[in-house]
């Protein structure tokens, strides 16, 4: 994927903060945060709020990747989720410190700061949000 | 006494552990024999995505967790490393804006050995004493990179803690603080270099034992205290021998010493070390309780604090976030050839 | 609306065909349908290319442009127009030049699919098909593409049951089709044995639940209703196109274990098809992953949701099923040059309808479905057909 520094900037608050957004309209919580709102539209213009998610949620579905994309080939094999937050919306995830044989749909699982993923030994390191199993 | 001191602290401790029979084993060398030598079974490994950031990211959440301070609040973040993930690019950057401390704030990166984490505890209180800033946070944190077969391998680990200095609810106040340092080459590591070197048998006396000695002594002298003044000592812990031969020196007691004493688990966290030593202690302190903590960074000095546990300690809620032994206990053996891939000691493209 | 028929159909070996670049494999298959239908290249009124990522394969956009030259109609100046939907663009190609017949704009055109992807290695094909993904918010944390259909058959095993053998009972029949199949990738049987022990790509998924990386191309030449005596080819006229979007990521799904996207696409041509689910005779369905096969044929109402699991060992979507499934050796076997899958299966479609299927002819095939989909269920473009 194109290293541009820019765009991993832009979305800095979202990998590092999981700050979503929700419509003043209809209260939905959105993850990543949405210009407008899918099914208020014109009337949630300038009501999109900030909202920080709490980090909290559960696994709906999960894979443990063996054959992982060049950036990721010392993680694996290394476990991938769908995690349902607590707020609402949905995201995708690598699961951490957490015994492959104990991942199950239904884990309550939440968010930690980890490096995702760096552009070589020369560009930049991105940091963003993987989750653990709760205790 | 000042009531400028520790409002709140947090530790990050990696999961992952390789035992001393692991390491030696690779080197042909006695384990077992190391490790009473050294006084260190095991140490703490960083998993391939955690480094100098994120260890820094969780303590300084978990400080944060146990106190109600607006992270906007903090007016400076200083984090003291050898491994800081860039030569060029703070690491205070990214823990400032993980916490929300961001954009105003005062930030840079320390480097000073092994007491880069203390050195940023004592430019935090200087802050709040100045009025500068409402808080400051100081994190020591490392994961620091050993060269294989030698010595080093170890004890080098990885782990942080991170304090939140200020003047409201304190839960204890940095009395003191004096630093003593002089230019003794004693480890270093160049620029361009993966690994330290170090100078054997040099890195004792003329090094850790002169600076921490003579670091706690004047210490106590303008404190006007003794070491039975104290409940606890915490010093550098670059192995379990060195801290326990520096109390005997100073005439502190194995008592005062072993509940700060954490490389025994976790081996050598390096700028973590001392401030890692002084969570532990936290953990378990009351108010009123009397602390000393001696750092030492090679190359080289010692910053040494007097420390006195406030009545804010009964109110406060360490439970909101893991203490320095639970994580200590929250561990995952792994072998040398995963300790390898995952401290870039396997050279691929 | 005018109708629109399936005049001459054109393939390309579809493998790893290290001497074929892509121009060659598009001159190859755009001329085999050319032949085919009997038209000549002053009777084109357009040309509507599929391709995902002509881009990262092999470095050039632009490919519009690129099939027409390699095509030798430069000269005509034919107005050319390549179509992108990931994993859907041949069959987003195929709806645009059936629309642009259907709507009276053109009478004949030509649908070409190509993707030449062994130019550039394992792990950059690997990457390049990850951009059917979402970039930002599934691949950058680790997701393959297999991954995420993955975690859409690990939830259809929680929700209803479906086991790994399910899985590779998919896998089994598809190769036994694809063996008759002299076009195809692989025309080997597969052992159930092989297919439930393959080395993990993402678990539940192995290697035998995965389509192949390949290289390929085919064309299919559509011409307006009216107009179709004009030329040799055998007909087979197209009933029903639909066309439908959903979240780019699968977590963004109402429901990760339906292929939303497929229901709209599907109810939208069967509407204007004028046909239900049981109407269909067979159908080429988007097996990527074995586990797309199973939803597919929930999705597009074969069978109900859940159930897609038990379809082969239940012989329903088995050769000689009520509803034969993939009869080409779907996307497993026959292989999956990205851009070229939407084509082929109507050129599948076509020789079923035809009569010309071979070995893999199957008797009575009046209705036939072809189920295209992009990444994991982003887009979704399903057509269906009636022998004439």
């Amino acid at each position: 994927m194109p290293k541009g520094v820019p765009r991993y900037w832009r979305e800095i608050q979202q990998r590092y903060n999981l700050v979503a957004n929700k419509c003043g309209a209809c209260n939905r919580v959105y993850f990543p945060p949405r210009e407008l709102c899918p099914y208020c539209r014109r009337e949630s213009l300038g009501k999109m709020e900030k909202l920080k998610l709490s980090g909290k949620g559960e696994i709906l579905s999960y894979t443990i990747i063996h054959v992982g994309p060049d950036d990721f080939v010392e993680q694996v094999p290394y476990p991938v989720a769908i995690i349902q937050m607590d707020e609402g919306p949905k995201l995708t995830a690598q699961i951490v410190d957490c015994n492959i044989d104990d991942l199950h749909i239904g884990m309550k699982v939440e968010s930690v700061f980890r490096k995702i993923q760096q552009d070589g030994s020369t560009g930049a390191i991105y940091y963003g949000y993987k989750f653990k199993p709760v205790k | 006494m000042t009531d400028i001191g520790i409002v709140s602290y947090g530790g990050s401790i990696p999961r992952l552990r390789i035992k001393a029979e692991e390491l030696a084993n690779v080197w042909g060398k006695d384990g077992t024999r190391i490790a009473k030598g050294l006084g260190i079974a095991e140490k703490s490994v960083p998993s391939i995505d955690q480094d100098t950031a994120t260890i820094s990211v969780e303590a300084a959440r978990y400080a944060l967790k146990r106190c109600n301070i607006n992270p906007q609040d903090i007016g400076s973040i200083y984090i003291g490393s050898e491994s800081h993930p860039y030569a060029v690019k703070p690491t205070g950057t990214i823990v400032g804006d993980a916490i929300g401390a961001t954009p105003d704030l005062m930030v840079a990166d320390y480097e000073f050995a092994c007491k880069a984490g203390t050195a940023g505890v004592q430019n935090c209180y200087s802050n709040v004493k100045a009025d500068l800033v409402k808080y400051g946070l100081a994190i020591g944190a490392d994961t620091a990179q050993a060269a294989p077969g030698d010595a080093l391998e170890f004890s080098a680990a990885a782990g942080g803690a991170a304090f939140i200095i200020g003047k409201k609810d304190v839960i204890a106040t940095i009395n003191h603080t004096y630093s003593y340092s002089t230019d003794t080459p004693d480890f270093w590591r160049r620029a361009e270099q993966k690994y330290p070197r170090h100078g054997g048998r040099f890195t004792g006396e003329p090094a850790y034992f002169k600076h921490v000695t003579n670091a706690s002594t004047k210490m106590m002298e303008i404190a006007g205290t003794t070491p039975q003044d104290y409940d606890y000592a915490v010093f550098h812990q670059p192995n379990a021998k060195f801290p326990l031969k520096e109390a005997k020196i100073l005439g502190f007691t194995k008592e005062q010493v072993l509940p700060g004493l954490k490389v025994s688990y976790i081996g050598n966290t390096y700028s973590g070390a001392s401030l890692v030593g002084l969570a532990g202690v936290l953990d378990i302190a009351k108010a009123g309780d009397q602390i000393l903590v001696t750092s030492y960074g090679s190359g080289a000095g010692s910053d040494s604090f007097d420390i006195t546990v406030t009545e804010n300690m009964k109110s406060y809620d360490r439970s909101k976030a893991p203490l320095i032994d639970d994580m200590i206990n929250d561990k995952e053996y792994i072998s040398y050839g995963v300790y390898a891939k995952y401290t870039d000691l396997l050279y691929w493209e | 609306m005018r109708d629109v028929a399936v005049i001459g159909v054109g393939l390309t070996k579809f493998g790893e065909l290290w001497d074929k670049s892509f121009r060659q494999l598009t001159a190859e298959a755009g001329s085999k349908a050319i032949l085919d239908s009997g038209i000549t290249g002053k009777d084109i009124d357009g040309l509507y290319i599929g391709s995902m990522s002509s881009g990262r394969f092999v470095g050039q956009e632009h490919v519009g442009a690129l099939v027409a030259d390699a095509s030798g109609f430069s000269h005509l100046h034919i107005p050319a127009t390549r179509l992108e939907g990931a994993c859907a663009s041949g069959s987003l190609a195929l709806r645009q030049g059936y629309l642009s017949i259907a709507s009276g704009v053109n009478d004949v055109v030509v649908v070409g699919g190509i993707e030449k992807m062994n130019d550039v290695g394992g792990s950059a094909a690997t990457e390049t098909l990850a951009t059917a993904s979402d970039q930002e918010w599934e691949a950058f944390f680790g997701a393959t593409f297999p991954g995420l259909y993955a975690m859409i058959a690990k939830r259809h095993m929680h929700e209803f049951g479906t086991t790994k053998e399910d899985l590779a009972h998919v896998a089994v029949k598809n190769h036994a089709n694809g063996a008759k199949n002299p076009y195809a990738q692989y025309q080997k049987e597969i052992s159930l044995e092989m297919a439930m022990n393959a080395a993990p790509v993402a678990e539940p998924l192995g290697l035998m639940d995965c389509s192949p990386v390949t290289d390929g191309a085919a064309a299919v030449v559509l011409c307006a209703i009216d107009r179709i005596n004009e030329f040799e080819g055998k007909p087979a006229k197209i009933i029903g196109s639909g066309q439908a979007s959903d979240t780019l990521s699968l977590h963004g799904r109402r429901d990760i274990t339906t292929l939303d996207a497929t229901v709209y696409a599907a109810k939208m041509a069967y509407k204007q098809a004028n046909l239900q689910p049981k109407d269909i005779d067979f159908a080429e369905v988007h097996d990527c992953f074995t586990i797309a096969e199973i939803c597919a044929i929930e999705d597009l109402g074969f069978v109900k949701k859940g159930e897609g699991g038990k379809a082969v060992q239940n012989k329903i979507t088995t050769f000689d099923g009520t509803i034969p499934v993939n009869t080409s050796g779907g996307l497993k076997s026959k292989g999956h040059p990205v851009g070229a899958t939407g084509v082929a299966q109507i050129v599948e479609l076509t020789k079923q309808l035809r009569g010309e299927a071979d070995k893999r002819q199957l008797k009575d095939a009046r209705y036939g479905l072809a189920h295209n989909v992009g990444g994991s269920g982003a887009t979704c473009v399903v057509h269906i057909m009636e022998a004439m």
